[in-house]
């Protein structure tokens, strides 16, 4: 029993770091320039793709997650500089319209080019068996993407909290006017923060690649986790990305792992069996709809 | 925005319109086209999912991006009345709106403490937690969905044809169209609009600002659930991807193509949207990006809506 939940506790800590990979963009990209982006899980699966097809032609799994990310930060260029740049000061309802019909054209692009199956990336071969660690095994490679996630995250750390650069981000988040009055290039600012919301978001669909499978619609499923991240950490917020990641991310891989056993001991067993999975799989939400209702601006607040 | 206003001319075209459609099902049968009374009816029955969302949205005010849950509860709720051997419409329907409105009650009193953006997403959690509910329910099917024994009988006749359902759907468009005209004009459609103009000065002006805004949704979602039902009937299936996230997407960007807070605007969007899928996939296997690439010019170019473009807003 320890074992099992000392290896979900370690699952649950890679995949929050990897959503937050996703959330940390997208609750900038949110806060700052207060525009809603449907499109980022997109971006997710299309930087997965890329990531695969280079990996598959450089034939490594390192050079891939490379060029995959440049990739896919070009492509944030080239979306923030001929859409998204006119989308800022538009209402939310224009948003969402417009970055819908990226899903559906990012959808079947890729569709046309990489077809309906699955992709295959495999994660490289010196990581794909166990570590033993004092009598406790954990995969290898998961170990190297809570590494990664974890790096990632104090990086970002520093350039929000500590660079000027960053400065000029928080400050953007709490008052865009007050921050373009002082001088800031406020246009250049959004440009940056998207294109690097975009590699940060390749970055955690190449890592995911080898464990998940590379296919058309795994955007969408994790966009909506995404969200529920940035409004249970407070929007605008990369410290609240980081806490609402790690609160989602454990709380559903435990959730998944231990409710219907818990149930199990406590309810009869055909009852358990239905609402087991049930509430693991709306465990997430629950929680968000009850910050909400508490906490109607997340945990930590952007906006003073 | 401004007060809804119907334009002069609406009435008339409203009306040859309702006449073109009672003719279409003969003239389809006549021309061997009966295939197309399915699809016209799946219009019908969009065009009303999409004008309950038109009232919460475009005459409430309120970006809810949870829509399919109501959707996809009445659905279920008809699929469940008629599998208990309920097959009667004049009940089946009404069932289904008492159960869509019954959690758009639920929904509505606990989210409508938020506002703006939190309002979007904690109604999108809703959402996702019916969508996880019904796929893992296997009492009801769970993914596959919840097949129905048949169709329903309206008033002891049988909506077996896709002619007879076509009708339903048909009556109950109009009369949902009706319902939501007469709503807007009056003091209580007048109040939401006001509602969402100038939420404070309302709440000064002492109406129960918070009432009405549930009130609205609740309406939203019942008519939602009727929408469901209907489909439901239609294809024979109560399926859970009736309430995936995407479907509210999808009717949320047929009221933005249509037009927000334009009586006709969700009908309008229902109906470009579908018949652009249809037409553009007798194109080509890749449709979507053909309709992604429209969509994002639509949002450059008519941002108001394309119900927009013909009506007109008064003072």
């Amino acid at each position: 029993m320890t074992q099992l939940i000392l290896e979900q506790a370690l699952n649950g800590l890679q995949f929050g770091l990897m959503l937050f990979l996703l959330a940390a963009g997208l609750t900038l990209v949110f806060g700052i320039m207060d525009c809603i982006n449907l499109a980022h899980g997109s971006l997710y699966m299309v930087g997965a793709y890329f990531v695969a097809a280079a990996a598959q032609a450089a034939d490594s799994f390192w050079i891939g997650l490379a060029v995959g990310v440049a990739g896919a930060a070009l492509l944030g260029l080239l979306l923030e500089l001929s859409l998204f740049r006119r989308l800022y000061r538009r209402d939310h309802l224009s948003q969402v319209l417009a970055t819908f019909a990226l899903i559906l054209i990012a959808n079947e692009t890729v569709r046309m080019i990489w077809g309906a199956q699955p992709v295959m990336l495999n994660a490289p071969e010196a990581l794909a068996g166990p570590l033993e660690i004092a009598g406790f095994s954990y995969p290898a490679y998961r170990l190297v993407i809570i590494a990664f996630g974890l790096a990632v995250a104090g990086l970002l750390y520093l350039l929000v909290a500590r660079s000027r650069v960053g400065m000029w981000v928080r400050a953007g988040a709490a008052n865009r006017e007050m921050t373009e009055a002082l001088g800031i290039d406020v246009q250049r600012l959004f440009t940056a923060v998207f294109v690097f919301g975009a590699a940060l978001c390749a970055l955690a669909g190449g890592l995911l690649g080898p464990l998940l499978a590379v296919q058309v619609g795994m955007g969408e499923s994790v966009l909506i986790l995404a969200f529920v991240v940035i409004i249970i950490g407070g929007i605008g917020s990369v410290r609240g990305a980081l806490v609402g990641s790690l609160i989602v991310g454990t709380a559903d891989t435990l959730g998944r792992a231990l409710l219907p056993t818990l149930l199990r001991a406590t309810l009869p067993a055909d009852a358990a069996a239905t609402l087991g999975p049930a509430l693991a799989s709306i465990l997430i939400y629950l929680l968000m709809a009850a910050i909400l209702f508490f906490r109607p601006q997340g945990l930590f607040p952007a906006r003073a | 925005m401004a007060f809804y206003q119907p334009a002069r001319y609406q009435k008339p075209v409203a009306g040859a319109l309702l006449l073109a459609l009672i003719a279409l099902p003969p003239a389809l049968t006549a021309l061997g086209q009966e295939f197309y009374i399915g699809f016209a009816t799946r219009l019908l029955i969009f065009a009303l999912a999409a004008s309950s969302l038109n009232l919460v949205l475009g005459f409430g005010g309120m970006f809810s991006l949870g829509h399919a849950a109501f959707f996809g509860a009445g659905a279920y709720a008809a699929a469940i009345c008629m599998r208990a051997g309920i097959s009667e419409a004049l009940l089946v329907l009404p069932l289904a709106m008492l159960v869509a409105g019954a959690l758009a009650l639920l929904v509505g009193a606990i989210s409508l403490r938020t506002r703006g953006v939190y309002f979007i997403m904690i109604t999108l959690a809703f959402a996702q937690m019916a969508y996880y509910l019904f796929v893992s329910a296997r009492a009801w099917g769970g993914d596959d969905g919840l097949p129905l024994p048949g169709r329903m009988t309206l008033a002891g006749l049988s909506l077996g044809s896709d002619s007879a359902l076509f009708y339903a759907a048909l009556g109950c468009l109009a009369l949902a169209v009706v319902f939501l005209g007469s709503l807007a004009g009056a003091r209580f459609g007048r109040t939401i609009q006001a509602i969402r103009e100038n939420e404070t000065r309302m709440e000064a002006l002492g109406y129960p600002v918070f009432r009405y805004r549930l009130v609205c949704f609740v309406l939203g979602g019942a008519l939602a659930g009727l929408a469901g039902a209907l489909l439901a009937n239609l294809t024979g299936l109560a399926s859970p991807n009736l309430l995936q996230w995407t479907q509210s997407g999808t009717l949320l960007v047929m009221v933005i193509i249509g037009g927000v807070g334009y009586l006709y605007g969700g009908v309008v969007g229902a109906v470009v949207l579908l018949s652009l899928e249809e037409v553009l996939s007798g194109f080509t296997l890749h449709w979507p990006i053909g309709l992604g690439l429209l969509l994002l010019g639509i949002v450059l170019l008519a941002p108001r809506g394309v119900a927009a473009l013909f009506g007109k807003t008064g003072g």
